[in-house]
């Protein structure tokens, strides 16, 4: 666990610049992944997660989206500062990318062994024998039956979720250091999401990679990382191991978050919990906690300063006042 | 694909046979007297007979049918005839359709004309698609940029301002202030060497030219939106994400996508190409099929105006079906079984 990391962001800022107003999408992210571990990523639609992913391969359509500041480290090149030929060298090479809607992720008129192929010429420089034979085998190990035969299909003639599956066996062609995986089980029903989450828990056994795995589903977090952060509002507001943040979640946020997910024991509830109100859209940088407009232990300093991460125990940080070392309140929490 | 292209091409069969009659409906109703434009000093019942001889005396059905006889069955066994030498059944007597102002058949006319509208109409069709897709792909990919800014303005430009004003501001420039291009395009004019190749080059120059920018004004607008529509599938990203180079990103998986709505439009505007640019024609002096159907108004020539009508409604039924298999043929989502 204590293994070097392979990806370190530091300080990562992306805004969306329209001509009227920008929007600060990710606001000073910092975190790090180690070799082999898979990180969870949590948070509601609108927080970031997707964006601050997407921003370190600089996927983001630019204009309108910019990246204002901050380092992302891979393999000893910062990637925000890297040339397009470099970034293409990662792309796909040291960093595969799942994203979230397999219906509309690949190309529709070419065949999925085309498609599979195109990261391995490209990268591998193999020729088109050699290139047929390790797509084939992509599919097997993703689990495709007659693997051979399917390369010549089209994306529609899959079902859903074998286009997930094709997604996962594009973006680990060329056997990445890093797979980074964006809500990639959101669009899938339960029983297929399953399914996909077990063939990555298998993956990661045969392949070793780290894996970043966002989701707003902390059930699944529970069952596939070794580390989470929450994020919200463009922020990493919580950051620790999933037993640590699942026996002690300290930011008032996650514990909110927690208290949604009904229980599968005890009584049932009247009604499903819920956080009211929206996340912010954030037209300057924080100036106050951004939670504290939601939040049930606000007081005067949240609306003042927004907090920095505070470790409440090592390896386990909250950006919340109540968790700063001189509040004392930590009782509280 | 065989058999779906073969049940359009019998479907084909009763659509056309409604257009034909349709067409022949209308032109037989259109009051016109072929013995109109003659000489005043023809006495009305000479002018008669000219008219019963032309066969107008006949009841409706039986002209209908007999154009149809002559259209549909005598003229092609006599292109089959002259194409392969054979005789066929009594071929000497065999009744075609005749023009009432020149006495000659109207497929030779046709076949006549038919070169110099290829040739003019045809290469602006095939300059402005050459021109047009790529324009409407640079657009789209910097859009808003000065290029876009600017085929837009010229996009705009020639598809607002009609062929006639465009054609005569051409001969202004060119042929009369500064005296470069002839005005009027010479058919008898025979490519022998160089000299008459560079010719026949300046002459097609302005014609081809004012089609080619209405014809590009409009497939590049189709081009640069189908292209937005699809920068921003989700597909772009993964091809990027992917590693890809740009011009890969663009030239093969967005491209491949886009041009299957554009290639549709393509298709469906070849049939004008054969109707020849009427007004184009008239200006340059082109006497090509678009000019053959202007003089066969003007006369009240019925069968010549029936005939290339009923052509053009052929050649639009036929690339109808060529484009919906060009489409099968992109889009591998669409079957034909």
């Amino acid at each position: 666990m204590n293994s070097a990391p392979v990806l370190e962001v530091d300080g990562l800022k992306t805004v969306f610049g329209t001509r009227a107003l920008a929007i600060h999408a990710v606001n000073d992210v910092s975190f790090s992944l180690r070799e082999g571990e898979l990180l969870g990523v949590v948070g509601e639609s609108g927080s970031g997660k997707s964006v601050t992913m997407m921003s370190l391969l600089r996927l983001l359509p630019s204009p309108p989206a910019r990246i204002e500041a901050g380092r992302v480290m891979f393999e000893g090149q910062d990637l925000v500062q890297l040339d397009d030929a470099g970034l293409r060298r990662v792309r796909g090479r040291g960093i595969g990318f799942v994203f979230q809607d397999p219906m509309t992720s690949l190309n529709p008129v070419f065949t999925v062994g085309f498609q599979l192929m195109e990261p391995l010429r490209t990268h591998l420089g193999l020729d088109r024998k050699a290139a047929r034979k390790r797509a084939a085998e992509l599919l097997a190990l993703v689990g495709i039956p007659s693997p051979e035969a399917r390369l010549d299909d089209y994306p529609h003639q899959f079902s859903g979720g074998m286009r997930q599956r094709v997604m996962i066996a594009i973006a680990l062609a060329c056997d990445p250091k890093v797979l980074i995986a964006d809500e990639p089980t959101t669009a899938l029903d339960v029983t297929i999401q399953a399914q996909i989450l077990e063939l990555v828990k298998d993956l990661r056994r045969k392949l070793g990679m780290a894996v970043v795995w966002i989701t707003h589903d902390l059930g699944v977090v529970a069952g596939i990382a070794d580390r989470v952060i929450v994020m919200y509002a463009g922020q990493v507001v919580e950051r620790a191991e999933v037993e640590a943040l699942y026996e002690n979640p300290t930011h008032p946020y996650t514990r909110a978050l927690m208290e949604t997910l009904p229980g599968v024991d005890g009584a049932r509830g009247q009604r499903l919990r819920t956080i009211a109100g929206q996340p912010p859209i954030l037209t300057a940088p924080p100036a106050a906690c951004p939670f504290a407009a939601r939040c049930a232990h606000v007081h005067d300093r949240c609306r003042e300063a927004n907090p920095p991460l505070f470790e409440v125990v090592p390896g386990h940080a909250a950006a919340c006042w109540l968790a700063s070392p001189e509040s004392g309140a930590r009782n509280v929490l | 694909m065989a058999r779906y292209a073969l049940r359009r091409l019998l479907i084909a069969i009763p659509t056309l046979l409604a257009i034909s009659f349709i067409i022949f409906a209308l032109l037989d109703l259109a009051p016109s007297d072929p013995t109109a434009n003659l000489p005043l000093t023809i006495p009305p019942e000479v002018r008669e007979k000219i008219r019963l001889s032309l066969g107008m005396g006949e009841p409706f059905v039986v002209r209908y049918f007999k154009w149809l006889e002559q259209f549909m069955v005598n003229e092609p066994l006599n292109v089959l005839e002259q194409w392969t030498g054979w005789t066929i059944g009594d071929s000497e007597n065999r009744l075609r359709v005749l023009s009432w102002a020149t006495r000659s058949p109207v497929v030779d006319l046709i076949v006549e004309r038919l070169p110099q509208t290829l040739w003019v109409v045809g290469m602006s069709y095939v300059i402005a698609v050459v021109i047009a897709v790529p324009i409407g792909v640079i657009s789209a990919y910097r859009q808003y940029s000065l290029f876009d800014q600017i085929g837009t303005f010229i996009s705009m430009l020639g598809f607002s301002i009609p062929t006639f004003f465009t054609g005569l501001l051409l001969i202004v420039i060119f042929s009369v202030w500064l005296g470069w291009l002839p005005s009027i395009y010479d058919t008898t004019h025979v490519v022998r060497d160089w000299d008459s190749f560079v010719f026949q080059v300046k002459q097609m120059i302005m014609p081809t030219m004012v089609l080619a920018l209405a014809n590009a004004s409009q497939i590049s607008r189709f081009m640069r939106a189908s292209m937005l529509d699809n920068l921003t599938q989700d597909y772009v990203r993964t091809a990027r994400a992917k590693g890809l180079r740009e011009r890969v990103v663009v030239l093969t998986h967005v491209l491949r996508n886009s041009l299957i709505p554009v290639v549709t439009v393509i298709a469906l505007g070849v049939p004008t190409i054969f109707g020849g640019a009427i007004i184009t024609e008239q200006i340059f002096r082109v006497n090509g099929i678009g000019q053959l159907l202007i003089i066969g108004i003007e006369g009240a020539d019925i069968p010549l105006v029936q005939t290339l009508t009923f052509i053009f409604a052929i050649l639009i039924v036929l690339f109808n079906l060529i484009a919906d298999l060009i489409y099968g043929m992109l889009d591998p989502r669409i079957r034909y079984d």
